[in-house]
């Protein structure tokens, strides 16, 4: 196939050489093609009958292919949510060629195809491998996809580089012999500035960056967070690691938990059980134990590797900008939909006269995080035209330019509203974060999208977004929680009511630094009554709120109180 | 969630192992692509067409082969369960894809 | 049952010994945790090469006052997906400096030989039907390994190319 970079106007460069990904070398390209030859050759013992269906399911499952109810489901890996416009357009023509026109990003930074065939799969993932991407460990009982902050980077309160560390934990973690038939998935969340926008505290693992009293950087460990039927925050193990010590740290915890997790119940599994039925101070002591005896040295990352890592994500080259740009103010006093569009979508960046622009995958009645190749590819033209070529999937399910010029940001916004990613939602109540739900997902008790679809239209009015401030609902249509339900402001879940489809309203929950578990309020409501329930919370904050208060912030003044009150009053 | 079947009618589904696509037992122990299609199976019909659809298991022709509520309709077998319906329709959000776009699929 | 070693079948030195069965005259032997305990000095002391069997839910830890007298450890896979051994194999190696052989046993698919090797094990026991190349082809159809093996004596070994990369470059 030809190559479809184009290259840059003003050298003989690819468009997004300046992308802040990580590049392969000769080991990286060897091993990720023997590993597609690898799995070429498991389909075809598949396929022959020489290995069952019981065994190929593991192996499928690290190459990140379910079975769902429609269809096999592949799961490609972002790593830490970082694309080019070359792996971007080649999500396209996977999307094309092997799927049915588009893909559908995930709350783990991921993209997920929907109706790929088995016999596919290994040409697929040999044109993943052709841009440096690949499928591995995106499922099955294994570290997963390392996730940060999707504004790394370009953030002005970062220590460091996330994806830096992120990077040095993927090739750690990636076929590890030890930890690759974990008792349960393993996840782990890196923030590289104090404010958390990873949701460090609902992983396995979480990582903050901090400095010591001595100026050393290092992070905060936190362990046995998590959500699920049984939702945790994580427990703060230790205040600070070394950053040259972090793998070690964590080969540590991994051990402890390899050989202590549950495997005589999947519900009990993760690590988050283990933790709290052992009481995190016996097993933080545990993983304290096992640190203070392993070679700690052989773990030890040399400053030396930091350096050449942070090389593939050095910053690009920033012009020199006023901090105001006149042709950006000009623009939102001439456009009001414009201008309301940079109150919710945009971000302040540490360059002067930049920006950092999120792009809604959440048109107001779309499915949330569904993207058409079309749009895939216009993405990967505007990030070349505006951003270095480079995007990022956020763990909310859209997208990120994160270094775009404020002089660029109307032309921007004009083409992304073109074709429908101009949505000024980002933050608000119908940038919903939604699992597949029973629509695709085999394990699922009831829908999800479509209620999310629902509420996004009865909020459509972006200026009552806006005037409502932030919100975030999150749903999922089962207790697994993938729609990250336990830290919505506004949580649904769905549940099976003896063939019926039930939802159930949570309020409080918070995904950031100020991580808590949302509640349930009460009983939960029919398929045809949850959209008037968020309707009820919300008019309810409405009535309640003081000036400048947001939903979360009302809500933590006066209780949960006045809202059972409104949804269940008139029962 | 897969609900464990246990009325009197059943029918069997599974998945296809080359492409994924979903399939129910049919009449003459064929794969059938449409729920409509699907044999109804009562009493000891049932253990018996589970284990041939196990055996296509072991002949690399289906994967998680499952037993289904359903009812017989005149417009052909129609499963019980929302899930089983949405297995043999398709995406609710999503009428293009699926078995909905092929042809008729009952109601959700 | 045939055990492999370098994906190649050996002739097995060891019997596999249930814990009711009588002690053969000749040959090393392989017990559960559980008999080694209670026949710890009879074992010893009939001068032959005696190993234990782990089940995996028993830790490397349960062996190290008896690792000098063991010929073998050998490891206890009960489905494949159980990966407790792949932690007792390196604990066994690289906390408690076991020289002797370690043997994986049970359900265990060919996927998962290199691993099993990376982490010091060094034979496999496999049922005679399930015997076959895809057990040499496993060891060499990956080249790269991003971590610290247990040969591997440098620090975090493979991310050191980077370095050596801007050097050259």
């Amino acid at each position: 196939m030809p190559d479809t970079t184009v290259p840059n106007a003003h050298s003989n460069q690819p468009a997004d050489a300046h992308a802040g990904v990580y590049r392969y070398d000769e080991f990286d390209k060897t091993f990720i093609f023997e590993r597609v030859e690898q799995f070429r050759a498991q389909v075809e013992r598949r396929l022959k009958g020489e290995i069952t269906e019981e065994e190929f399911k593991p192996i499928r499952l690290m190459n990140g292919l379910y079975l769902q109810l429609h269809a096999y489901m592949l799961r490609v890996a972002v790593p830490y949510g970082m694309l080019d416009s070359t792996k971007m357009r080649r999500l396209a023509r996977i999307a094309r060629v092997y799927d049915k026109g588009y893909g559908h990003f995930t709350t783990r930074q991921n993209i997920q195809f929907n109706w790929p065939e088995l016999k596919d799969i290994p040409a697929i993932l040999h044109e993943l491998a052709e841009v440096d991407m690949h499928a591995i460990q995106t499922s099955g009982n294994c570290i997963r996809n390392v996730t940060t902050d999707q504004f790394c980077g370009a953030a002005a309160d970062e220590l460091v580089d996330p994806r830096v560390y992120a990077e040095i934990l993927r090739q750690w973690s990636t076929l590890h012999p030890e930890f690759t038939y974990l008792p349960r998935k393993f996840k782990i969340a890196i923030s590289g500035a104090p404010h958390d926008r990873a949701a460090v505290q609902i992983h396995d693992v979480g990582l903050i960056a901090k400095k010591n009293g001595a100026g050393e950087v290092g992070f905060t460990v936190y362990v046995g967070g998590g959500l699920g039927r049984t939702p945790y925050l994580g427990t703060k193990a230790r205040d600070f690691v070394p950053v040259a010590e972090i793998i070690g740290y964590l080969e540590a915890v991994l051990r402890t938990y390899n050989q202590l997790g549950r495997r005589d119940n999947i519900y009990k599994a993760r690590i988050k059980i283990t933790v709290n039925e052992m009481g995190p101070e016996k097993f933080i002591g545990l993983i304290e134990e096992e640190y203070a005896r392993l070679p700690r040295q052989k773990y030890y990352i040399d400053p030396a590797i930091v350096e050449a890592i942070e090389q593939h994500f050095a910053p690009p080259p920033w012009e020199n900008l006023p901090a105001v740009s006149a042709k950006f103010e000009a623009a939102k006093a001439a456009d009001p939909a414009f201008a309301r569009w940079t109150r919710s979508n945009l971000s302040a960046h540490r360059a002067p006269g930049y920006a950092i622009a999120t792009i809604s995958v959440k048109p107001i009645g779309g499915i949330p995080g569904d993207i058409e190749a079309e749009q895939m590819e216009a993405v990967a033209d505007l990030a070349e035209r505006y951003s270095f070529g480079e995007m990022r999937v956020t763990h909310e399910q859209n997208l990120v330019l994160a270094h775009v010029k404020q002089d660029d940001l109307y032309d921007l916004w004009l083409a992304l509203d073109k074709i429908g990613l101009g949505t000024a939602n980002a933050g608000l109540i119908s940038d919903i974060i939604a699992c597949p739900g029973l629509d695709y997902c085999a394990l699922a008790n009831t829908r999800s999208i479509p209620i999310a679809q629902q509420i996004s239209e009865r909020f459509a009015d972006l200026d009552r977004q806006h005037d409502l401030g932030e919100l975030k609902i999150k749903i999922s249509g089962c207790i697994n929680a993938c729609g990250h339900h336990h830290v919505g402001h506004i949580g649904i879940l769905g549940v099976d009511k003896k063939g019926e489809e039930f939802f159930q309203i949570l309020l409080g929950g918070d995904a950031t630094q100020t991580a808590a578990l949302a509640e349930i309020v009460g009983p939960g409501f029919s398929y045809d009554e949850i959209v008037n329930a968020v309707e009820t919370v919300v008019t309810t904050f409405v009535g309640l709120r003081q000036p400048g208060e947001r939903f979360i912030d009302t809500l933590a003044r006066t209780g949960h109180a006045p809202f059972k009150e409104a949804l269940y009053a008139r029962a | 969630m897969l609900v464990k079947a246990k009325g009197p009618q059943q029918s069997v589904t599974a998945n296809r192992l080359i492409d994924g696509v979903g399939v129910w037992l049919g009449a003459g122990n064929q794969w059938v692509e449409r729920v409509a299609d699907a044999a109804i199976f009562e009493g000891e019909a049932i253990a018996e067409a589970l284990a041939f659809a196990k055996e296509e298991e072991k002949r690399q022709l289906v994967v998680d082969v499952y037993p289904l509520d359903v009812e017989a309709t005149p417009e052909g077998t129609r499963p019980l369960h929302i899930r089983e319906r949405m297995k043999a329709i398709g995406p609710s959000v999503r009428r293009d894809l699926g078995k909905q776009a092929a042809g008729p699929t009952p109601a959700l | 049952m045939p055990v492999l070693d370098h994906g190649r079948e050996i002739e097995d030195r060891w019997t596999d010994l249930a814990d009711d069965a009588a002690l053969p005259a000749e040959g090393g032997v392989i017990v559960s945790l559980e008999r080694w305990r209670a026949e710890r000095d009879a074992l010893i002391a009939r001068g032959q090469p005696v190993g234990v069997r782990l089940k995996s839910n028993q830790l490397a830890t349960e062996l190290v006052d008896d690792l000098a007298h063991l010929g073998v450890v050998a490891l206890e896979f009960p489905k494949f997906r159980d990966g407790r051994a792949f932690s007792a194999a390196r604990e066994l190696r690289e906390r408690f400096g076991y020289k002797g052989e370690i043997r994986a046993f049970g359900h265990i698919i060919p996927d998962q030989y290199q691993f099993l090797t990376r982490l010091g094990v060094d034979t496999v026991v496999v049922p005679a039907d399930r015997v076959g190349p895809a057990w040499a082809h496993a060891l060499n159809e990956i080249s790269i390994a991003y971590q610290p093996a247990l040969q591997d004596h440098g620090t975090v070994s493979l991310l050191r190319r980077h370095v050596k990369a801007e050097i050259k470059g």
